[in-house]
């Protein structure tokens, strides 16, 4: 089997001269959580704009299984962008109703279940949802599909530390043993413990990957230590 | 809810401890059915593969074994787990000694601190 993701001098410039990601090189195997993890301005969230097509590589490419991004991959991943895109005006059950039309893999039942674990009825408009609220439903939306790649951009940043422990839960109950999860975060501490292995981009290159028990074997500190260290202002 | 993790170890190393602990303290008897590598990742609030590798290693230990196709039990050698308790006891011991090196006292103030506790300790 391929690697589910692999980038290849990888580089995007948005043509101010600056480099977002420079010559990157990546492959990530299946059946893991991986944290994503820089400084703003690291290229984190251009690379997963680029895995997702809604950028198009300067240099280099990507591949998801095997493919260049395009309307197969986006079959086989699922992605949680930073900043929600859902229509004010709908009723959760609208988005679960495009979900399904949308893509084939979505799971009604999971995502019906999870909203009824958190409270949140299928007729609420989302305008009327608190923020961490809409976020929490877009996650849900994010983790009902069966993908083969998630992508989550912060998907705890805007929320209560408890529902941050109920997100991570569902993080953990719902992926797939063959599925891999690329997350990025400023939190590390907050989700070091879920994560297999972690990437540090820096200037738009990788820095460091590693399992964190690696990091914490050879280091002999967590990765969130080892963050505050090498990223040091 | 979740288990208390320090930074600094590895993680699966502090999962087989807690285990490891779980099973010396009588949370779980001989011979008990442990539950899956899954919920114990989630009950811990941990990645599956993490909980996957300490498994492995308690089960390289002899603490639990696994069957094909029924789960993972705790072992029944008894003989095992006293062994681990005794283990277990004399590195709480070491670490309570050199605490109290550390903080300048001698073996025989130590000595009497200590009972002084062990009495306090009977009396309530």
């Amino acid at each position: 089997m391929k690697p589910i993701l692999e980038c290849y001098g990888l580089s995007k410039s948005y043509g101010n001269g600056r480099w977002a990601l420079s010559n990157l090189n990546l492959s990530l195997e299946r059946g893991q959580i991986v944290g994503l993890l820089g400084p703003n301005g690291s290229g984190k969230t251009t690379l997963i704009k680029l895995i997702n097509d809604l950028l198009v590589p300067t240099e280099g490419s990507v591949q998801i299984d095997g493919i260049l991004p395009g309307v197969e991959t986006k079959k086989i991943v699922s992605y949680l962008p930073e900043r929600t895109y859902l229509t004010p005006s709908w009723k959760v059950r609208d988005l679960i109703m495009y979900f399904e039309d949308f893509y084939d893999n979505f799971r009604r039942d999971r995502a019906e279940e999870m909203l009824e674990a958190l409270g949140i009825g299928l007729h609420a408009r989302l305008r009327t949802l608190s923020k961490g609220t809409r976020e929490k439903v877009q996650l849900v939306m994010v983790m009902s599909r069966d993908a083969e790649l998630y992508i989550l951009d912060e998907p705890i940043g805007g929320v209560d530390p408890a529902a941050r422990d109920y997100i991570l839960n569902t993080i953990l109950t719902n992926y797939n043993e063959n599925a891999t999860i690329l997350l990025s975060t400023h939190l590390i501490s907050d989700i070091e413990n879920i994560l297999d292995r972690v990437i540090f981009l820096q200037n738009g290159q990788v820095v460091l990957n590693a399992s964190v028990d690696e990091v914490r074997m050879e280091q002999k500190k967590s990765v969130d230590m080892l963050f505050r260290e090498v990223f040091r202002c | 809810m979740t288990w208390v993790l320090d930074n600094n170890m590895p993680i699966y190393l502090q999962l087989m401890g807690r285990i490891q602990r779980d099973i010396i303290s009588g949370r779980y008897g001989p011979g008990d059915k442990l539950p899956s590598v899954r919920e114990l990742a989630v009950e811990a609030a941990v990645n599956p593969n993490t909980m996957q590798k300490a498994m492995s290693e308690l089960e390289r230990s002899g603490l639990v074994y696994s069957q094909r196709t029924s789960g993972r039990f705790i072992t029944e050698d008894e003989e095992l787990l006293k062994e681990l308790k005794k283990e277990q006891a004399a590195r709480y011991l070491e670490e309570f000694i050199e605490s109290m090196h550390n903080l300048g006292l001698k073996n025989d103030e130590i000595r009497i601190l200590f009972e002084d506790a062990m009495k306090g300790e009977k009396e309530e």
